[in-house]
């Protein structure tokens, strides 16, 4: 062999030397596959058991219990409904707090992210006494004939407090990341304040936007404390389903752990769409080329 | 009239007919070139495209074209605009050197055929002169000097105009004579000028005016710290003073570092300056 050995440097593998390096990393490799082991393990295990409780035709049995369509029933109008109000009141509230400067701006988004890190059953309690029959307005609400304590309304407005913050944050930080460069040429070109809203800066924030609702959607899904204390848990009206988990503890705990799959699953296909938007979308808007996009400018 | 206080006149940006090209172009990344071209006037311009040449990049998005085609893109935008001034903002900025050049010739080309008023901001001199009519240097916020290229390479209106186009600049004190002054340069050695001037003066001039001369019969010498090839022509580096100019010329002996010449000019390229009271 021609290949050259540097001068005095011991071939020799009996080396303590040579041996030492891929020991190190050796040693490397079984730690970082064992943390890695059991981080996972302790995340999947209570899934996996939920998942093999119970045979899946009694799985799909429990699902289709009374209770259990109530109870998605319930879920998903109130979710949506919120989910709505969520996107169309938050996002034209995330722009202006993401784009303009004034005064107390950094006070507003501390108060908004309050939420975020309140008690879900606090939250519940604070609303009760909000919008409660003895609540702060509730007295004004009772007078005008509406009651919104244990209607499925609460449920919305539960829903709404505790997840609409996680959008919100989300929404801010999306609208603060476009280049104001962007912006600034769009006025130059013609586009007044709804435009550049509309045609620039939501496009652009699209990404960051969606994932933010993604994980509210997921939150607003899954709450259960505000929802049990201001809007009570009867089926049918505002028994959503963590709620319906929670009754059918004691009562059926098969339909529960059916329930409790279910969410998962829900769950789950809701974090896989963001992962998937903010990818698409991501490759879509950026500036630099990934690898192998640039064939257009190399024809000529 | 976009903005006048006295007048009450006061045109809000996104009404002003302005073409407006910033640092790296701005292009939308979301959108096509077209789509980008299509934002300024909300309808689609295939004229424009095919005058700036980039048809045929028509549904390529920025991200996939090279930094010459953004700006041309940026430039059809603009232009969709029916723009009545353009303001092209560094627009070399973000271009590596070779890039910078190309790109720098094209657009000298499209803005001869546009002949549109363009006010362009750059940092390097350079790309001014090969782009502008005219020039305007501002220093501190303040106008310096406005004038075509040639105006400010002959006649700088201070130091600070002469260091920007690669001048010489020197300190020194003038005497009156017939034919002008003479003014001994501080560091020691005379050059003549044809201005007449007195009391303490910067001395001005090009690299391309100054001549290597026998030491010996020299009135300023000067040594050499490098000699190069720039663009075809010799680049020779003193101690005080960068002399450019044709390189072998013929019996000269060859210009080695080190070796200490004699420096002349011609007395009407030799521009003596009052020192400005800097602050």
């Amino acid at each position: 062999m021609s290949t050259a050995a540097p001068s005095g440097a011991p071939i020799d593998g009996n080396d303590a030397r040579a041996w030492l390096p891929a020991l190190g990393r050796l040693a490397v490799a079984v730690g970082a596959t064992v943390v890695i082991v059991v981080v996972m393990a302790f995340l999947m295990l209570p899934i996996v058991a939920l998942f093999t409780y119970q045979p899946i035709h009694d799985l799909i049995d429990g699902l289709g219990a009374k209770v259990a369509t109530d109870a998605i029933i319930v879920s998903l109008k109130t979710n949506v409904i919120a989910f709505m109000l969520m996107i169309g009141f938050g996002t034209p509230f995330a722009y202006i707090l993401g784009r303009s400067r004034f005064r107390g701006r950094s006070v507003v988004i501390t108060l908004v992210e309050l939420p975020l890190v309140m008690p879900p059953a606090v939250a519940g309690l604070a609303l009760l006494v909000a919008f409660g029959r003895f609540g702060l307005l509730g007295h004004t609400f009772s007078m005008l004939g509406i009651d919104l304590a244990f209607t499925q309304a609460a449920v919305v407005i539960a829903i709404l407090y505790v997840a609409s913050p996680f959008y919100l944050r989300g929404a801010i930080a999306s609208f603060e990341a476009v280049d104001q460069t962007l912006l600034d040429v769009a006025v130059t070109l013609g586009a007044g304040p709804v435009r550049r809203m509309l045609s620039v800066a939501l496009p652009l924030a699209g990404a960051g936007l969606g994932a933010a609702a993604a994980v509210a959607f997921a939150r607003g899904i899954g709450e259960f404390g505000a929802t049990i204390l201001f809007a009570g848990s009867f089926q049918g009206s505002t028994q959503t389903l963590p709620l319906a988990v929670y009754s059918l503890f004691d009562a059926n705990l098969d339909q529960a752990i059916a329930i409790g799959v279910l969410l998962i699953i829900v769950s789950f296909a809701i974090l896989l769409t963001s992962k998937l938007l903010v990818r698409s979308w991501t490759s879509s808007t950026s500036t630099s080329p990934s690898p192998g996009e640039r064939s257009i400018s190399a024809q000529h | 009239m976009w903005f006048d206080a006295e007048r009450n006149v006061h045109l809000s940006a996104d009404r002003r007919r302005i073409g407006y090209l910033p640092q790296d172009y701005g292009l939308f990344p979301h959108l096509t070139a077209a789509a980008n071209v299509r934002f300024a006037g909300n309808r689609d311009r295939p004229d424009l495209l095919e005058r700036l040449g980039i048809a045929h990049l028509a549904r390529a998005r920025p991200r996939q074209l090279s930094g010459g085609e953004r700006q041309r893109v940026a430039l059809a935008r603009a232009l969709a605009r029916e723009p009545s001034v353009l303001l092209l903002d560094e627009p070399f900025g973000a271009l590596d050197p070779i890039t910078r050049q190309q790109v720098r010739d094209e657009l000298a080309d499209t803005l001869t055929k546009l002949q549109l008023p363009t006010l362009l901001v750059t940092h390097a001199f350079h790309d001014a002169t090969a782009l502008a009519q005219r020039i305007g240097v501002i220093d501190n916020g303040r106008l310096v000097q406005l004038g075509p290229p040639t105006g400010l390479l002959r006649s700088p209106s201070n130091a600070m105009v002469a260091a920007l186009t690669g001048a010489n600049v020197l300190q020194g004190t003038a005497t009156p004579c017939p034919s002008g002054s003479t003014v001994q340069l501080t560091g020691g050695g005379e050059l003549a000028s044809s201005t007449p001037a007195r009391g303490p003066v910067q001395v001005v001039v090009q690299p391309w005016e100054l001549e290597v001369a026998d030491p010996e019969s020299s009135t300023l010498t000067d040594n050499v710290i490098s000699v190069r090839h720039d663009h075809g022509r010799l680049l020779i580096r003193l101690t005080r003073f960068t002399i450019q100019t044709e390189p072998g010329n013929n019996g000269q002996p060859p210009i080695a570092e080190g070796q200490t010449v004699g420096v002349r000019a011609a007395p009407a390229n030799v521009r003596v300056l009052r020192p400005e009271a800097r602050p």
